[in-house]
């Protein structure tokens, strides 16, 4: 993508009718996003003998679901652009589709999804008037709403477009605070045109270290969890219960040493 | 939209709502299309149906005959039932019509089978 054209409006007015005829006709495009969710189901990692239901953020025509389609598997799809939907019906995909912006979060019950894949969709969602709070909130909202509707051990694997480091930063941190573990890996980092980033993302940590099968690609970045135990907080649990076991044996009547700012403080190393 | 995708849409994304959950529904076209049966497919999903809901759909749309009014204790098995079941959740599909939220009645417009969820600014 030479020119981005997530800067030249927003997505539902960019697919109208003559671009999403022009895309979803465009044998170029249909190779290259075929080969994009082949890869994405592969880093699915879905159980092999069982049918599952998946859902397309961002499934446009449905050139990305008729991947899962091929594969067995069933799928519901979400887009913001009419025009796009309506090519996917008409083209009788077997999955339904729903007219939802992912900034508003998704529309579904808790635990209805086995996994999710989302194809060149999600620099979409970081190209909204630059306003970094509404960006941030959409963020938080499509997270964990995500997060939500997705069964307690899936994944949801995004391939996308960032447009600098910036961006990147901006979504795995808003995925960890949406409580999901993961990171970002990229396919042919050396390559300028076979490149391809994905964001891996997953409910639950029993999953991680998974069997990533090609040569050619990184693990840039792992997301952190959130809760990162530093000292100072260790220090102020430790002297709280200290200070309340206290207060419990002076309500006791028994003797108890006065408070002081020494309490629950690690005594220093004599030797 | 097919009876499954009602069973797991919600209208939680709006402001001030709670549940969103089940949402009602007014039809105005309906078509009914045969898709193959996929029984392992069908078994699986099964315990994410909330049934009183997939069977109130159906009276809405005026199949309350087509599907017991309770889930059968051997529904794995039970191939009548799967049958029916199979049915109700893939092969009717409303084509135009409306979703209402069941705690604020925003109405959800159905066009050509594919739901707008949509919502404006001043809703989320
Ligand atoms: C490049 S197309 C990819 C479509 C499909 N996944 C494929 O592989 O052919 C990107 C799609 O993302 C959709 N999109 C962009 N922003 C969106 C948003 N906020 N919510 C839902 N879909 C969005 C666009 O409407 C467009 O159909």
């Amino acid at each position: 993508m030479p020119n981005r054209p997530e800067h030249l409006g927003p997505p539902e007015l960019f697919y109208n009718d003559v671009e999403a005829v022009k895309y979803t006709n465009n044998s170029r495009i249909i190779d290259i996003q075929m080969r994009m969710s082949e890869r994405a189901f592969e880093l699915l990692l879905l159980p092999k003998d069982k049918v599952c239901l998946l859902l397309d953020i961002g499934c446009g025509s449905g050139l990305s679901g008729s991947v899962l389609e091929n594969k067995g598997h069933y799928w519901l799809g979400i887009d913001i652009s009419s025009a796009m939907l309506n090519i996917g019906v008409h083209r009788k995909i077997i999955g339904d589709t729903m007219l939802v912006d992912m900034g508003q979060g998704m529309p579904f019950k808790t635990a209805s999804f086995d996994g999710a894949i989302s194809i060149s969709a999600l620099q979409w969602l970081c190209n909204i008037d630059n306003n970094k709070y509404v960006l941030r909130k959409r963020l938080d909202i499509f997270f964990s709403t995500l997060f939500a509707t997705l069964s307690r051990s899936a994944r949801a694997v995004f391939q996308f477009y960032p447009e600098n480091d910036d961006q990147i930063n901006i979504i795995t941190t808003a995925a960890t605070r949406a409580g999901f573990f993961g990171g970002i890996m990229i396919d042919f980092p050396n390559s300028k045109s076979a490149k391809k980033v994905f964001l891996v993302i997953m409910t639950s940590t029993s999953m991680i270290s998974p069997e990533y099968s090609r040569k050619d690609h990184v693990i840039t970045k792992t997301l952190t969890t959130r809760k990162r135990t530093n000292k100072t907080m260790i220090t102020k649990l430790r002297k709280n219960r200290i200070l309340e076991k206290k207060e419990r044996n002076r309500r006791k009547g028994k003797f108890v040493k006065t408070d002081s700012k020494y309490s629950g403080r690690k005594r220093k190393n004599q030797f | 939209m097919k009876l499954l995708t009602h069973n797991m849409l919600t209208s939680k994304c709006l402001k001030g709502v709670l549940v969103g959950y089940p949402l009602k529904i007014e039809v105005q076209d309906l078509r009914i299309c045969e898709v193959n049966c996929n029984l392992d497919f069908l078994i699986r999903v099964i315990p994410r149906i909330d049934y009183p809901v997939l069977y109130t759909a159906m009276e809405t749309l005026g199949y309350a005959n087509d599907l017991p009014s309770e889930k059968p204790e051997d529904y794995q098995t039970n191939e009548e039932f799967l049958k029916k079941l199979h049915h109700a959740l893939f092969e009717i599909e409303i084509i135009n019509g409306n979703l209402l939220c069941p705690e604020t009645g925003r109405k959800f417009p159905i066009n050509d089978g594919i739901p707008n969820m949509l919502l404006n600014e001043d809703e989320t």
